[in-house]
């Protein structure tokens, strides 16, 4: 210990001549730790907000878009064909009509309050029409109550205000609806005049806007509808391993039906899923990618400077090779003199990256970084500066003890 | 003359030193490669896309909610008006007139038939005449429906050039007829290429309505209510809407946009005024019970209200001038290494009666050349960074409007090498002013 700091004074008394050297390389390793942290942040974030469940069986579902041309007069009627044709194709557990689907994108919306005149709703919801397939074609997990019957099954145009005597929602929009008791069997208003009772309660079901942010991600009500609409999705639920087949089967079966349709953006729920994230998903590549190149500029930035350093200073290393320091010692003098320049330069690169962090979060939103992440970036800098003067220190290792008498 | 004379030297000191050299030269270009492309998505997002008629084209915004349910209001009549106005209140400025132009619209979705006889989905806008005027939309065959069309409701359409190349390839289809969702329409003009970008006469349909392409076909607004299209855009209402079309047009949701042309500011104040007399109008009619408010924008106010820059996009600029920060850092390191190194020669012209300014100069004609290539570099990384975002952008959906708002214009290349040249002068001043305070006297000594 005495002797690391022994040999610590010479450096610091030799990084004196070279000030501006050593505080480039210094700020040079604080803007890349503060820049590779919180990108690692951002990634993460990212990983986290994708990883969310939808709630729904995302490995067996597939969704498609069914327009229906010319205006045919006679669309329930149709709608409930297909339904009755998509259920009995082989291979398929279930299928439902409705307006929208988790991570769909677009979808319903309505401010839902928990009493009869109320200014302010308590929550916003998106709305999903099924029916008393829904559990089944969704893969839905009941927490509380039942689903609806065969019975309570509505019809429901693009523009009716109409709404059900009862309703099914999302465990999270009934705890935010009812945060003390039991929302179970409670009543909540879409309108002052237009009110329905809770009869079920789901684990978890995603909006169709889940994947833009964590503000209306998991509140959802189903409505016991069938959607009548000249443009509706069909969800369908294939049995595991029969997703493929079951797609092409269900096309070529509903053409068959009748052919004055355009059946679109067939996709299966990784797909969908897929889409959703996108965006974010190919930021946190190009942040991840960034922060690549920018260890590898630095590695090499460092590994010139410090190559040039070592050519500077051929004389004083061969004086110090002269005077009995084996190779190791000046080895150990560059990783050291590294060590110390990296450190002071990571020291500020730390309050630099948390100070970027704090402006990420008042003017983009983003969340606060945590300082695993910090810590994390500080070691991969530390690693890489070290790395990247081995070769240069080696170089000086091997310069003669001659050295110094040959360059005066 | 001395300027040439510098230029070899500096070539002549980097050919000595290739490896340092290429490493600047990478550096540099790296930092300008991803600076630049962000630079330049970030710049598709505020271009003019109508710069003589900007400030001639209006929005008006009328508060037909109220305190109690108007988006983001409180109870202190805080809050926003929305970006669509309703049924009622746009029928209601376009029978008054009071614009040079003005124009209703919304977005529709048709079917008709392709070459093929298969079933083909078609997006198109109902609007008003004056639309391709105030627009300035070119076309290549026939021209804008007339007023008399309006008023009549007559059943003709404006196809986009697109579109009349997928139906009617290779000849002039004005005075056809085409059948769209079972009614049979006479095409009484084709557009030529008009993809403004962004898409500013409609920019209500979410966050990224601005890269979406231009509508495939226009009809007649007040045809499209006769016909009882629905709204292919987005819709609000905050009560419960009497059932079916009639319900819709009757309510208080909004879902229709509008324009208006004022050719000067005082037209653009009237304007404004009218707006007012006609909120308070409603409220003397019973219709509003909260105090008149109305807004009045031109096309850079609204974009700037309706064009969020993507928080994605915002957060790589931040780290694409982070990361040009760290590599002019770095290149001002190896600068300083490389005057350094070259001391003893710089001594040496110093001692045969070059002043100081001589080596700084030649010092920033070194640094310049090391500058130009980076900005290559810089320029290539460019190229590749906007064609990947290009492509990101096609998966993710949207159109190929994309691809002219991220292509690299004469201009930006332009900026890109004499960024880079500036970037890296400016990095190299301290080891250019560390170089020319050298000593002559101990530079030689040391030899």
């Amino acid at each position: 210990m005495a002797a690391a700091f022994m040999e610590i004074l010479p450096i610091l008394k030799a990084l004196r001549r070279n000030k501006v050297g050593a505080m480039l390389i210094g700020l040079q390793i604080a803007f890349t730790l503060a820049i590779v942290c919180n990108c690692l942040s951002m990634i993460q974030q990212y990983r986290d907000d994708a990883g969310r469940p939808s709630g729904i069986d995302e490995a067996d579902i597939f969704t498609f878009s069914n327009q229906w041309v010319g205006k045919p007069p006679d669309l329930p009627a149709r709608t409930n064909a297909d339904l009755a044709l998509i259920r009995s194709v082989p291979g398929v557990v279930d299928a439902q009509v409705t307006n929208s689907f988790p991570l769909r994108g677009g979808g319903m919306g309505w401010g839902l309050s928990v009493k009869p005149e109320q200014r302010i709703p308590t929550s916003p919801t998106t709305i999903y029409f099924v029916d008393d397939h829904g559990l089944a074609t969704y893969g839905l997990k009941l927490a509380a109550g039942r689903w609806f019957t065969a019975s309570e099954i509505g019809e429901h145009g693009m523009h009716d205000m109409t709404f059900p005597a009862s309703v099914i929602v999302s465990d999270y929009l009934a705890r935010k609806l009812y945060p003390s008791r039991n929302a179970l069997g409670q009543v909540v208003y879409w309108a002052p005049t237009a009110a329905s009772r809770i009869v079920g309660i789901v684990e978890r079901a995603q909006t169709p806007w889940a994947a833009y942010g964590h503000t209306e991600d998991e509140q959802s009500t189903f409505m016991p509808y069938h959607f009548v609409n000249s443009g509706v999705y069909y969800v369908v639920r294939a049995r595991p391993g029969q997703l493929n087949a079951v797609m092409t089967a269900v096309q070529t079966r509903l053409y068959a039906l009748s052919r004055q349709r355009v059946i679109d953006q067939v996709q299966s729920f990784a797909e969908t899923r897929n889409l959703a994230y996108f965006r974010p998903r190919s930021t946190a590549v190009l942040l991840g990618g960034l922060c690549l190149l920018l260890l590898a500029i630095t590695l090499f930035g460092t590994i010139g400077l410090t190559m040039y350093w070592v050519g500077q200073r051929r004389r004083q290393i061969g004086m110090r090779r002269a005077l009995g320091a084996r190779r190791l010692d000046v080895l150990r003098y560059f990783h050291t003199e590294n060590l110390l320049i990296a450190g002071s330069g990571a020291l500020l690169g730390i309050a630099l990256g948390l100070g970027a962090n704090l402006w990420l979060v008042s003017h983009l939103e983003l969340p606060r970084m945590s300082i695993a992440f910090v810590l994390a970036a500080a070691a991969v800098v530390l690693a890489v500066s070290q790395v990247a003067v081995f070769w240069p220190a080696l170089r000086a290792a091997s310069v003669s003890p001659a050295a110094a008498i040959s360059a005066l | 003359m001395m300027l040439s004379y510098y230029l070899e030297l500096a070539i002549r000191s980097l050919r000595r030193n290739v490896a340092l050299t290429a490493l600047m030269v990478t550096v540099v270009g790296f930092g300008i490669g991803a600076s630049m492309t962000v630079l330049t998505t970030l710049r598709a997002m505020a271009v003019d896309p109508i710069p003589n008629k900007s400030a001639q084209l209006f929005v008006p915004q009328i508060d037909a909610w109220g305190p109690p349910t108007r988006p983001g209001g409180g109870a202190d009549g805080s809050g926003q008006l929305f970006d669509q106005l309703t049924y009622r209140d746009a029928t209601g400025l376009m029978q008054a007139r009071k614009a040079a132009r003005q124009t209703a619209m919304y977005a529709v979705s048709l079917d008709t038939v392709s070459l093929e006889g298969v079933p083909l989905p078609v997006d198109g806008r109902a609007a008003y005449a004056d639309f391709f005027q105030m627009f300035e939309v070119p076309f290549r065959y026939g021209g804008p429906w007339s007023a008399a069309d309006d008023k009549g409701r007559a059943n003709v359409v404006v196809l986009s050039a697109r579109l009349a190349a997928r139906l009617f390839p290779h000849v002039n289809p004005v005075g056809r007829t085409i059948s769209l969702s079972g009614q049979e329409y006479r095409i009484v003009g084709v557009m030529d290429v008009w993809n403004p970008v962004p898409r500013f006469y409609d920019l209500t349909q979410g966050p990224n309505s601005g890269l979406a392409d231009a509508d495939s076909l226009f009809v007649p607004f007040s045809t499209a209510i006769e016909r009882e299209m629905p709204d292919n855009g987005s819709i609000r209402c905050n009560a419960r809407v009497a059932p079916g079309f009639a319900g819709q047009l009757a309510s208080e949701c909004v879902w229709i946009q509008f324009w208006a042309q004022l050719p000067t500011q005082a037209a653009a104040r009237d304007y404004k005024t009218f707006l007012y007399n006609y909120a308070a109008e409603q409220r003397r009619l019973g219709r509003f019970h909260w105090k008149p408010w109305v807004e009045l924008r031109d096309v850079h106010q609204w974009m700037a209200l309706e064009i969020s820059v993507p928080e994605t996009l915002r957060v790589s600029s931040v780290v694409a001038f982070g990361f040009l920060a760290v590599c002019l850092i770095n290149a001002a390191g190896l600068m300083l290494a490389r005057f350094s190194g070259r001391a003893g020669e710089l001594g040496v012209r110093r001692a045969l009666g070059a002043s100081r300014w001589d080596i700084g100069w030649q010092c920033v004609v070194e640094t310049a050349v090391v500058g130009l290539p980076a900005g290559v570099v810089g320029l290539a990384l460019t190229f590749a960074g906007l064609a990947s975002q290009r492509a990101l952008h096609m998966v993710a959906g949207s159109a190929a409007a994309v691809a002219r708002v991220t292509s690299l214009g004469d201009g930006m290349i332009a900026i890109t090498l004499v960024l880079a040249v500036c970037a890296t002068v400016c990095s190299a001043l301290y080891p250019i002013w560390r170089a020319s305070r050298l000593l002559p006297a101990w530079q030689l000594k040391a030899q």
